[in-house]
């Protein structure tokens, strides 16, 4: 038993060291997807404190929105364009129907009212869109499909989606350009004095009406492009809504204030959770996947509760 | 005062739309059966869950339409949202038997397992057709749950004499592995007994994937296990959307697709579609025909469809899991018009159509009578044994459709029942006191 523990998983990289750097990139794609989408919850909880729980129907209901578009006959990048205008119009709805009569209100009233916002966006994408799933259009949209293989040794293989290696340039390049925003911009620099302080951010005419619209809809692209990446894996469809819970675990982990902390979270629970199902899951009948991130997650903040990047909060009495 | 006054008319008028409710209800029940659908157009198992529900519904109303219902009376239907949750199952079965309903459809093997117990109290047939509890096959001990025409153990026994036929004979089973994915609920895990005891028989390793319901979509693991394990063949249980994730994901890691063999219940076109060209040779097990070449399936057409009277997409028509809807909505007819001839009743009760349905002989001539020539193998039910093991056929996914590509597989009956008998005693071993039969057989 302490064999099949201690020594053989390590015996087993050895010995298959092609099946390690398979096991390692599928860790990488499956950590920077995480990372995409904890990053949705963490703009919007910087910004108000809310836990969106509506971010997993976000997602479905991008995707719906794009692939819905191009089946009524718009082609597919103006299908983008459009849905990207839609995630606008949603953004800007819900800052005024939800958020702004709940402004002062317990942090519990905002978290059930995203609770109700989920269901509300179930309904009324089943009833626009149906409850079938549909086929991502990636290649209408330029995504590269098919796969590249890499020889290694006498009988590995290491074989490279070219769709996954798409996936984390874009999530890459989007976790830059949101860094960028936020910390060179003057919404961002205003973004961030609404995180910090709301009554600060009023008294020196911040608009937090303004900045909520823009959070959501920034959280709406990042909804977008994860509809895209996890749609063209499977396919589009309302159970995609439970990937975007993959996401506790990283903001467990990383800490619900922070861009860089959803990134490295992501990658640690992306290559936790392959490496540990694939080379001691078999100990316990496999399927150790799902609750093997939260372990981690949890082993993490014995040592830092306030998660990795998480702000360390010290109270007075 | 007048606030009084108010109240008062409207509840006059209140009690005035409920009374006429009942009595509407009344109505309804002197001249209609009424048959509840236990469905799901929504959530995460609909990607399936809507063409299932289309071809039951769409055969019932087209009954309806072309001959004024079964019998010379209407059928009444009504569809109740489940969303493949075994708890809103249970909840649409509450609501909807007293309304006189006939049978349950539950599609959902843990809907099915709540139902069970529930079906000989308030005797209401319940019909898993092809799922549900493989031991419920046996009459004597299940009189009121009929899961023609073949339990999960039927198809797993067909599974595997299959790959042994592929392999040159079962006795070279020994030392392949076989792979199991499958769903991680009652419905994947059903079949485990009977392949272990077919490992152990015929000396192959079985590998087993199972692949939690939150995790349908992200099934990168368990397939990053199957190519570091090798098998020879992978066999899928799998459901909703967990099917064409599954069938991507071999593409990717490269499996020979022409030894990839799915359930019934993994056999849509959009499953297998979703993995591109490269899922060709993708196979799956059947007992319903596939296409419109059949004239009841043109009927249902002419009638509801292109009248508009029902949702249906024209061009989902003739799918293999609308046609599964429509072979299941057949059951039921047959089992009502075998009722009412039993009964010399016109409108039955549950307790009737029980009967009905252990009376159930669809012989290929009544097939051929009904416009479903060739659709479906003849099947008949027993007292003794309401799945009947009748044979199935695999069919493969040319990348455009599917083609049928074996002829029809009888499942290993010797191997099958026994078991199915265990697991009987042993369930109302589990459940006792679990009634003994009283119901007289009644062919």
């Amino acid at each position: 038993m302490l064999y099949d523990i201690f020594i053989d998983p390590f015996v087993q990289m050895y010995q298959m060291p092609d099946f390690f750097l398979q096991v390692l990139w599928e860790g990488f794609v499956a950590g920077i997807l995480y990372a995409l989408i904890a990053l949705g919850f963490v703009l919007i909880f910087k910004a108000s404190g809310v836990f969106n729980f509506a971010q997993g129907i976000m997602v479905v209901f991008a995707g719906l929105t794009l692939v819905g578009l191009h089946e009524n006959g718009v082609p597919a990048y103006l299908a983008l364009i459009l849905t990207i205008g839609v995630m606008g119009i949603l953004a800007y709805s819900i800052e005024r129907v939800v958020m702004r009569p709940l402004v002062n209100q317990p942090d519990i009233i905002l978290l059930m009212a995203t609770i109700g916002l989920t269901y509300f966006l179930i309904g009324f994408g089943e009833f626009i869109f149906g409850g079938e799933p549909k086929r991502m259009i990636a290649d209408e949209l330029g995504l590269p499909t098919g796969s590249t293989a890499f020889e290694f040794g006498e009988r590995g293989l290491v074989i490279l989606q070219h769709i996954d290696v798409a996936a984390a340039v874009i999530a890459i390049i989007m976790v830059a350009t949101l860094g960028v925003f936020f910390n060179k911009t003057r919404i961002g620099r205003a973004l961030r004095a609404v995180a910090d302080d709301h009554q600060a951010a009023l008294s020196v005419g911040i608009s937090l009406n303004q900045i909520w619209a823009i959070v959501w809809f920034a959280a709406g692209l990042v909804a977008l492009a994860t509809g895209i990446m996890w749609g063209a894996r499977s396919d589009v469809s309302f159970a995609l809504e439970i990937i975007a819970f993959k996401a506790l675990p990283v903001l467990i982990l990383g800490g619900f204030t922070s861009i860089p902390g959803a990134i490295i979270g992501g990658l640690i629970i992306g290559f936790g959770e392959k490496i540990g199902e694939l080379y001691w899951g078999g100990l316990v009948g496999g399927g150790i996947e799902s609750w093997l991130a939260y372990i981690i997650a949890l082993i993490f903040l014995l040592f830092r509760p306030q998660g990795l990047f998480g702000e360390k909060i010290i109270e007075r009495v | 005062m007048k606030h009084v006054k108010n109240l008062a008319l409207s509840t006059a008028v209140a009690l005035g739309v409920a009374f006429s409710g009942v009595l509407s209800e009344a109505a309804k029940a002197e001249d209609s059966n009424y048959v509840p659908l236990l469905t799901y157009r929504t959530g995460p198992f609909a990607g399936s869950g809507i063409h299932i529900a289309n071809g039951m519904a769409d055969y019932l109303h087209m009954l309806n339409e072309r001959d004024g219902g079964i019998g010379g009376v209407r059928l009444e239907i009504e569809e109740c949202e489940t969303g493949y949750n075994a708890q809103k199952g249970v909840e649409c079965y509450e609501a909807t038997k007293g309304k006189g309903a006939l049978v349950y459809n539950p599609y959902s093997t843990g809907i099915t397992l709540q139902l069970i117990p529930k079906a000989s109290v308030d005797k209401i047939p319940v019909l898993s057709m092809g799922y549900g509890l493989s031991a419920a096959a046996v009459g004597e001990t299940f009189p009121w749950v009929f899961n023609v025409p073949d339990t999960y153990w039927d198809g797993a026994s067909v599974v595997i004499k299959y790959i042994g036929e592929q392999e040159g004979g079962r006795e070279n089973l020994k030392g392949k592995k076989i792979g199991y994915i499958f769903l991680d609920a009652g419905y994947g895990r059903e079949p485990i007994p009977l392949l272990e005891q077919l490992a152990e028989k015929y000396g192959f390793e079985l590998l087993q994937y199972p692949v939690p319901g939150k995790e349908m979509q992200n099934q990168s693991s368990q397939w990053l296990n199957v190519r570091r394990d090798r098998p020879d063949y992978m066999v899928m249980w799998g459901w909703g959307a967990m099917n064409p994730t599954a069938i991507k994901e071999a593409v990717k890691i490269r499996f020979p697709m022409d030894k990839f063999i799915g359930v019934w219940w993994s056999a849509g076109e959009d499953d297998a579609a979703a993995g591109g060209a490269a899922a060709a040779g993708y196979k799956a097990m059947n007992f319903s025909g596939v296409g419109m070449d059949f004239p009841a399936l043109q009927d249902i057409k002419k009638y509801v469809v292109d009248t508009g009277k029902v949702p249906t997409d024209p061009e989902s028509m003739g799918g293999t899991l609308y046609n599964r809807g429509v072979l299941n909505s057949v059951i039921i007819a047959e089992g009502i018009r075998t009722a009412q001839e039993l009964t010399g009743k016109k409108v039955i009760t549950g307790a009737d159509m029980r009967m009905g349905l252990e009376s159930l002989d669809l012989t290929e001539e009544r097939l051929a009578e009904l416009g479903l020539s060739g659709f479906a193998h003849p099947m008949k039910v027993t007292c003794d044994d309401h799945a009947g093991s009748h044979p199935v056929f695999i069919q493969e996914w040319d990348g455009e459709k599917f083609v049928k590509v074996t002829d029809w597989i009888e499942p290993m009956r010797d191997v099958v029942r026994p078991l199915l008998e265990a697991a009987a005693a042993d369930y109302a071993e589990k459940n006792a006191p679990w009634p003994a039969r009283t119901e007289p057989c009644p062919n």
